[in-house]
């Protein structure tokens, strides 16, 4: 690809004491929310933050457009509510087993389309999770259109009940937490600057030596596995699991949430996605006109604010350190 | 919302007004929440509509007079079972919202019903066809208003078996609803002496229903059974039109067809067709007189059974709430819904059964020519009326573990 | 009469013929969006909101102003050809020199906005549009009833993909058109504006969508979902048939409505789904689809 790449702003981390206040202040956050804000639709929110921080480890550090990815969102949140319905296990087996569930899907259909590049490869990922979505309409055990239902949230470890919205937001909270604080970690290894390296330049990392597909094919795994976390969590959080998080319109969903917040961006993904997520709660009684909301939030993305929201203050934050 | 807030000035008013001497309820604010498809597929159904019904039903009852406080607010699920109960959640805990109403579409009616016996609150159901909801996933805190697919089924394949369609094939949606249509209707026809002949799976978002149906006239079943709803519906009755299908002698059964089908295929296309609805806006001089109020708040557009129950579900509610003089206990009112029968005049007497069943006549209807159509919305030439306790599923049938 | 798998030879005639029709909208579909891919290499995802707007400029012109569906079959892919001509010009024509798939994103965000705003305007249950008086009845074959309507809008798009692909590959504009993809900068050189040339390709190619639209008013009702349900296809069908492949979407549009077709014969539940199957495996085996350039 000779054009420009997707992402721009690459959140440099900044040495030391200052790259700690960020995550001192998410920390608070999350602990104030739910005196603020109602629980339920903040745990909804962190599994879309969730959702779309694990897609921006394709899109945003690897510079690949997956438009499969509610495939895994779908999947593994039929699981974890199957084996946390049917099979009676606790939620952090049910979870686990969602979340293994996305990664065996993910190691598949990744080693089936790395290969493509660019448009052909956010088409054949929806090829796939269009035949994921027929598997789940199909399959007897997600109960068609009508989902998994009253999926019971149980008690973590067969101790901790989480029937309540507070225990189960804690729960959800320190998860979200610390997959963060993983995501984090993971880009700014030496694992994270070979993505990027590919991201920025394939040809030159190719010729640097590196295995490029094993290290987009890593990246498109832990992806999908981080991808099915959320699911799986949301589906104990609702209690069910339905149709509606298989849907190639729940893929392009996620693209929407982590262009608004910044492609690229650590904190982006989660801004976009409490940002969509709260336009669709508050805004729900405008009808369709959600949908025009949304469509020019996309355009004047694209148009005028290609760094998303973080990326944009990111921008101006560095200009100003610099200038 | 202006108009709940100018409701809300004349709700003020009108207790300022009036001698509270036979207030009954002097308790905290009633809250409904019609919780609909405000957009999609069903918008048309339900949606808006059903929002005004809600409205006049508050009106009817001279909730203001008797010094009830009642508001109405709305919400859109998009047909998403999550985000149905993530707004249902809201509703009760944070809103403090103490009936849903309405929720078609049965994924999103299911997981409502689940969330509202958890609160102890009260879902009054008219939008959702799924008889599940007084079978075996019945609740001490739902009651299903106007229709369920046991009914339909049961009145259309009946009529059409006795009239002497005694061969079908069935289109049927791919999801758990066309199941159901298609399950119960099946049943009706072999009960009465007729035989499926076969079927066909249309999967969702499917366009063009040419391909089906030539694979149900190359059957040559007398009765083709539309196990589907809105879009798909209409669509598969035009293609019929289109491939001849209807003129060459085979019958069309429309399982599940609404008022608002009708007028958006047109009584050309429509004409002839066979079915059974739970409610039908020119039955009585009561009916019109409500259809015409409605009417001229829904932009001309008229009432369906979805709105005459989600109208006739509030004023039960009002007057159970009125004699229990509490709205708190969720299921402490709908039993006292069970007891007491249901009397208005958008859907007459009835009565609610212990499996949440609310029951009434429903209605075998056949569309009009458009010679034989008088009036605007003059679409039905009712057939028979079929008598409530013929009209839906007997108590002991549906496998409800309320029913002992 | 033979039978295969307990289908009459009949009845599979009749459903492969209703394959080919339902073929000629993707067929003219595709083919717009690897007009438009060929020269400005986006994904037009607004293709599909553009043919349901098409419909609907056919239902306005008959419900507002009484014109009806011959005049609509020119006004109307004029008018929102025109609608195309002015997105290029104000939106898309900023992005070319960004990455492409920045211009698949505009184009998704531009398609909500469209559906959103007829949503908001004419509900979603759909509204009924006659075919003209000329094309009503239909003929019998001998296998099958086949409505006159569905007769022409075969032949005709066969006219319209065939005529496309002609003036593409075997005119002097084709060959300027073809000439600036492969080298703008040369092009631009000989003294044709290639800015103006890329304008109006999107243009043509979002005509070919809205007559696609008015097309498929009589047949379907006319209404503000029919792009987005059957956009994701004929994404699918472009690439099976090579990114920009003029005579690769054709066939494969024609091809895959047949598969199609067939699929519901034999396995109803999977028609929606076989064209990603199929898709899926095009790719694995051929990465630029069938008639594409390897790159």
């Amino acid at each position: 690809m000779s054009a420009q790449p997707v992402s721009h702003s690459v959140s440099s981390p900044a040495s030391g004491g200052s790259s700690l206040l960020p995550f001192v202040v998410l920390a608070a956050c999350l602990i104030i929310g739910p005196s603020l804000i109602y629980p339920v639709f903040l745990m909804k929110a962190l599994c879309f933050a969730m959702f779309a921080c694990a897609f921006n480890i394709l899109l945003g550090f690897t510079g690949l457009l997956s438009f499969g990815h509610a495939a895994f969102l779908g999947m593994a949140s039929y699981s974890s509510a199957h084996a946390a319905k049917v099979w009676g296990l606790t939620p952090e087996l049910a979870i686990a087993f969602g979340t293994l569930v996305a990664m065996a899907l993910g190691t598949v259909i990744g080693m089936l389309t790395i290969r493509s590049r660019g448009i052909y490869f956010a088409n054949i990922t929806l090829a796939f999770a269009q035949m994921v979505f027929f598997f789940c309409l199909q399959a007897k055990f997600t109960g068609g259109e009508d989902g998994i239902q009253s999926v019971p949230r149980g008690s973590l470890f067969g101790l901790i009940s989480l029937k309540s919205d507070m225990a189960m937001y804690v729960f959800v909270a320190v998860v979200f937490f610390i997959t963060f604080l993983m995501i984090y970690r993971i880009i700014h290894s030496p694992f994270g600057q070979v993505l990027r390296a590919v991201r920025e330049n394939e040809a030159r990392a190719i010729s640097l030596g590196y295995k490029v597909e094993q290290y987009k094919l890593a990246a498109f795994i832990l992806s999908a596995t981080l991808t099915g976390l959320a699911g799986s969590i949301k589906a104990l959080v609702f209690q069910l699991a339905s149709l509606t998080d298989v849907t190639w319109q729940m893929s392009g969903e996620v693209v929407l949430m982590t262009l608004l917040g910044g492609v690229g961006t650590i904190f982006g993904p989660a801004v976009g996605a409490f940002v969509i997520v709260s336009m669709e709660n508050y805004l729900a009684e405008l009808g369709s006109w959600v949908l025009v909301v949304q469509g020019a939030i996309f355009v004047l993305c694209v148009m005028t604010f290609r760094r998303g929201i973080v990326g944009t203050a990111n921008y101006y934050w560095n200009k100003r350190q610099q200038g | 919302m202006t108009l709940i807030k100018k409701l809300a000035v004349a709700t003020a008013f009108m207790t300022a007004m009036a001698a509270p001497a036979f207030a009954q309820y002097s308790g905290p604010p009633i809250k409904l929440g019609v919780l609909s498809d405000m957009s999609g597929l069903y918008a048309d159904l339900s949606g808006p509509g059903s929002v005004i019904a809600a409205k006049l039903a508050i009106e009817d009852f001279g909730a203001a007079a008797k010094g009830m406080k009642v508001d109405v607010i709305g919400g859109d699920h998009q047909n998403k079972a999550d985000v149905g109960a993530s707004i249902a959640r809201q509703w009760y805990d944070q809103d403090g919202v103490d009936v849903i109403l309405d929720v078609p579409n049965s994924a999103v009616a299911l997981a409502v019903s689940d969330i509202t016996k958890e609160k102890n609150k009260i879902f009054l159901n008219s939008g959702a066809a799924t008889s599940d909801l007084t079978g075996p996933k019945c609740t001490p805190n739902t009651i299903h208003w106007a229709y369920d697919t046991w009914m339909l089924a049961n009145g259309t394949g009946k009529a059409l078996v006795k009239q002497g369609g005694d061969s079908w094939f069935f289109l049927t949606a791919d999801y758990a609803f066309g199941y159901a249509l298609e399950r119960d209707t099946m049943e009706v026809v072999k009960k009465e002496g007729g035989k499926v002949v076969g079927n066909v799976r249309v999967p969702l978002n499917n366009q063009d229903f040419s391909s089906f149906l030539l694979q149900a006239q190359a059957s040559k079943a007398k009765v083709i059974g539309l196990a589907n709803a809105g879009g798909d519906t209409t669509n598969s009755i035009k293609g019929a039109a289109e491939f001849g299908i209807t003129q060459a002698g085979q019958k069309l059964a429309g399982l599940l067809v609404d008022v608002n089908d009708v007028h958006g295929l047109g009584l050309q296309v429509a004409q002839g067709l066979t079915f059974t609805d739970a409610w039908y806006w020119d039955l009585n001089d009561d009916t019109r007189k409500f259809a015409a109020r409605f009417s001229a708040l829904n932009g001309g557009k008229y009432p369906g059974k979805i709105h005459a129950g989600v109208y006739s579900s509030v004023i039960h509610y009002l007057k159970a709430v009125e004699a229990v003089k509490s709205k708190a206990d969720g299921a402490a009112v709908e039993k006292k819904m069970k007891e007491l029968p249901t009397d208005d005049t958008v859907f007459g007497k009835g009565e609610v059964r212990q499996d949440g069943r609310k029951t009434h006549p429903v209605y075998l209807v056949e569309v009009k020519k458009p010679s034989e159509s008088k009036k605007p919305w003059d679409y039905y030439k009712i057939l028979t009326t079929i008598p409530a306790n013929e009209a839906f599923r007997p108590l002991k049938e549906g496998n409800c573990p309320l029913v002992n | 009469m033979f039978e295969i798998l307990g289908i009459t030879s009949q009845a599979l005639f009749g459903q492969l013929l209703i394959g080919l029709i339902n073929g000629a909208f993707y067929a003219m579909l595709s083919l717009g969006l690897a007009v438009i891919f060929g020269m400005l290499n986006i994904i037009n995802f607004t293709h599909g909101a553009l043919y349901m707007i098409g419909a609907f400029v056919a239902w306005m012109l008959l419900n507002y102003l009484g014109i009806g569906y011959w005049w609509a079959l020119v006004l109307s892919p004029i008018a929102t050809g025109t609608l195309g001509v002015l997105i290029e010009r104000f939106m898309l024509s900023r992005l070319r020199d960004l990455d492409h798939l920045y211009g698949l994103l505009l184009t998704f965000g531009l398609a909500l906005i469209f559906e959103g705003l007829f949503r908001q305007k004419f509900g979603s249950s759909g509204l009924p549009y006659r075919p003209p008086a000329e094309l009503t009845g239909g003929t019998n074959l001998g296998f099958m009833f086949l409505p006159n309507y569905r007769a022409w809008v075969i032949s005709f798009s066969l006219v319209v993909c065939l005529g496309t692909w002609y003036a593409i590959e075997h005119t002097r504009l084709g060959s300027y058109l073809r000439a600036a993809t492969e080298n703008p900068a040369l092009v631009q050189a000989f003294g044709i504006n290639v800015s103006r040339m890329i304008t109006l390709t999107y243009g043509f190619g979002v005509g070919l969508a809205a007559l696609a639209g008015v097309l498929a008013a009589p047949i379907y009702q006319v209404n503000p979902l029919m792009g987005s349900n059957i956009i994701i296809v004929v994404f699918a069908v472009v690439v099976i048939g090579g990114m920009g492949s003029i005579l690769g979407s054709i066939i494969t549009g024609f091809a895959l409505g047949v598969a199609e077709g067939l699929t519901k014969v034999f396995y109803p539940e999977a028609s929606s789904t076989v064209i990603f199957v199929i898709m899926a495996i095009v790719l694995l085996i051929r990465p630029t689809g069938l008639f594409g350039r390897s790159t």
